[in-house]
């Protein structure tokens, strides 16, 4: 037996859950398990209770209104893969998706669990900060919804206070006119990226780069949107020498790790590649 | 905790403590040794199964979390006591040495091309991102994977 001791329990609402894990000191919530496992694995965590989302309905819609796209907690990697209204009502979600680890991990990993695991590298944590989504939390004293800026506080740590639960993230609708490129490198297909890049802008009439939202993942604690780079791009053609100088002012702005994957100094010259093609792939394409 | 479910087509039941993975529970409740353990944590693919068509990693499920789904091991993909044509392709392809991965991979192929019967090389590099192995350098595994997919195509025609 590799994993700690733990009871189980698999409630049949939200309301329930909720209930379970108040009752609880160190009980945790796990559905796909795919991150959570391996801390267990680890031994990392000593939960007393796990508390397993799979009979509870409705965290597995993935719903689309002319306002947002709202994703519930329990949908899976491969959910997002296999729903084509997708393509069209968020493509920088649809493109992002298929990077998130591997094929096996994406038949079982979930939006909510990669979400409330905080990895600073992990796409999904990259794309709600990216585009300003909104998580929405379920506690004792009722709902809160939390901006994605403002839920996540460090490497595997958020805002989630340990008796609320994750039940849906809601991204804002995406105009057609939408400018936008994802870029991510990792050394093997499907591992963490050592640096990714989410970014769009909306053009006005003239052509100019307006509304820029660049979101990085792997360079900082946690995913974050780069307001210099941003400012950078807003008001240019979005040319050549104006992608350039807004990678410059990324690379520069970003404060990344030092690991056995990359040095810091090779993580500020991978995100200024990667926001070079990011925002290269966004004016042409 | 009592878990009722199926296993290779067949009614089966655990009775194990909440943290047995589905791979401990397979191997050492069932007996369904085919199912190797690399790593127990996620990395290596070794252990993956079909759970409800699904290829997973069975050391990142519990085996609490399988009640009523239908779970397909390696031992499971042949009917009778024949290859299935995916296992003779990697028997003319050399498609292992050491085996020990191969469950595994002949598992997450067999739901890939039963997903996708025509399935690129690409994509087929893709999936199997998630595999490691050692031995083969992966280019015979590739081109026993490619191969099987006439098998599959036909299948997918016939149905």
């Amino acid at each position: 037996m590799k994993l700690p001791k733990f009871d189980y329990a698999s409630p049949a609402t939200v309301a329930e859950a909720v209930a379970l894990l108040a009752g609880h000191d160190t009980a945790k919530i796990i559905s796909g398990g795919q991150s959570l496992m391996p801390v267990l694995a680890f031994r990392m965590a000593y939960p007393s209770l796990l508390i397993d989302l799979r009979r509870i309905p409705d965290l597995e819609r993935i719903d689309i209104s002319e306002t947002c796209l709202t994703i519930g907690a329990r949908v899976r990697w491969c959910d997002i893969e296999d729903d084509h209204r997708l393509t069209t009502a968020h493509p920088l979600l649809a493109a992002a998706i298929p990077h998130v680890a591997h094929h096996q991990i994406r038949k079982r990993g979930t939006v909510g669990g990669s979400l409330c695991h905080a990895d600073p590298a992990a796409e999904m944590p990259g794309l709600a900060v990216a585009c300003d989504a909104t998580l929405t939390l379920a506690g004792p004293s009722g709902v809160r919804t939390v901006n994605a800026a403002d839920f996540f506080l460090g490497p595997l740590t958020t805002a989630l206070a340990s008796d609320e639960i994750l039940t849906h993230v809601t991204l804002p609708a995406w105009p057609a006119s939408r400018r936008w490129g994802f870029q991510e490198f990792s050394r093997r297909r499907g591992d963490f990226a050592i640096a990714g890049v989410a970014a769009f802008y909306d053009p006005d009439g003239h052509g100019l780069a307006g509304n820029a939202h660049i979101g990085v993942i792997g360079v900082n604690d946690r995913p974050r949107r780069l307001p210099q780079a941003e400012a950078a791009l807003n008001g240019t053609a979005a040319d050549a020498e104006a992608i350039t100088a807004t990678a410059a002012v990324a690379a520069a702005e970003v404060d990344p790790p030092e690991d056995i994957h990359g040095t810091a100094r090779y993580r500020r010259a991978l995100l200024a590649t990667l926001i070079e093609r990011a925002l290269t792939t966004a004016a042409t394409a | 905790m009592k878990v009722s479910l199926t296993v290779n087509g067949k009614p089966a039941a655990f009775d194990v403590e909440p943290r047995a993975t589905l791979a401990d529970s397979l191997r050492h409740d069932l007996r369904l040794t085919g199912t190797h353990i690399g790593c127990a944590h996620g990395v290596c693919g070794a252990c993956t199964v079909l759970v409800n068509g699904d290829p997973v990693r069975s050391c990142l499920i519990l085996a609490v979390q399988t009640e009523g789904a239908s779970v397909t091991t390696v031992e499971g993909l042949s009917h009778d006591d024949h290859l299935t044509p995916l296992q003779a392709s990697f028997r003319k392809h050399f498609a292992l040495q050491c085996g020990f991965c191969t469950p595994g991979i002949l598992t997450t192929a067999h739901a890939l091309l039963t997903a996708e019967p025509y399935a690129s090389e690409e994509r087929i590099r893709d999936v199997l991102s998630g595999n490691i192995c050692r031995c083969t350098g992966y280019i015979p595994i590739i081109e026993a994977i490619l191969d099987a997919r006439g098998a599959y195509q036909t299948q997918s025609a016939a149905a």
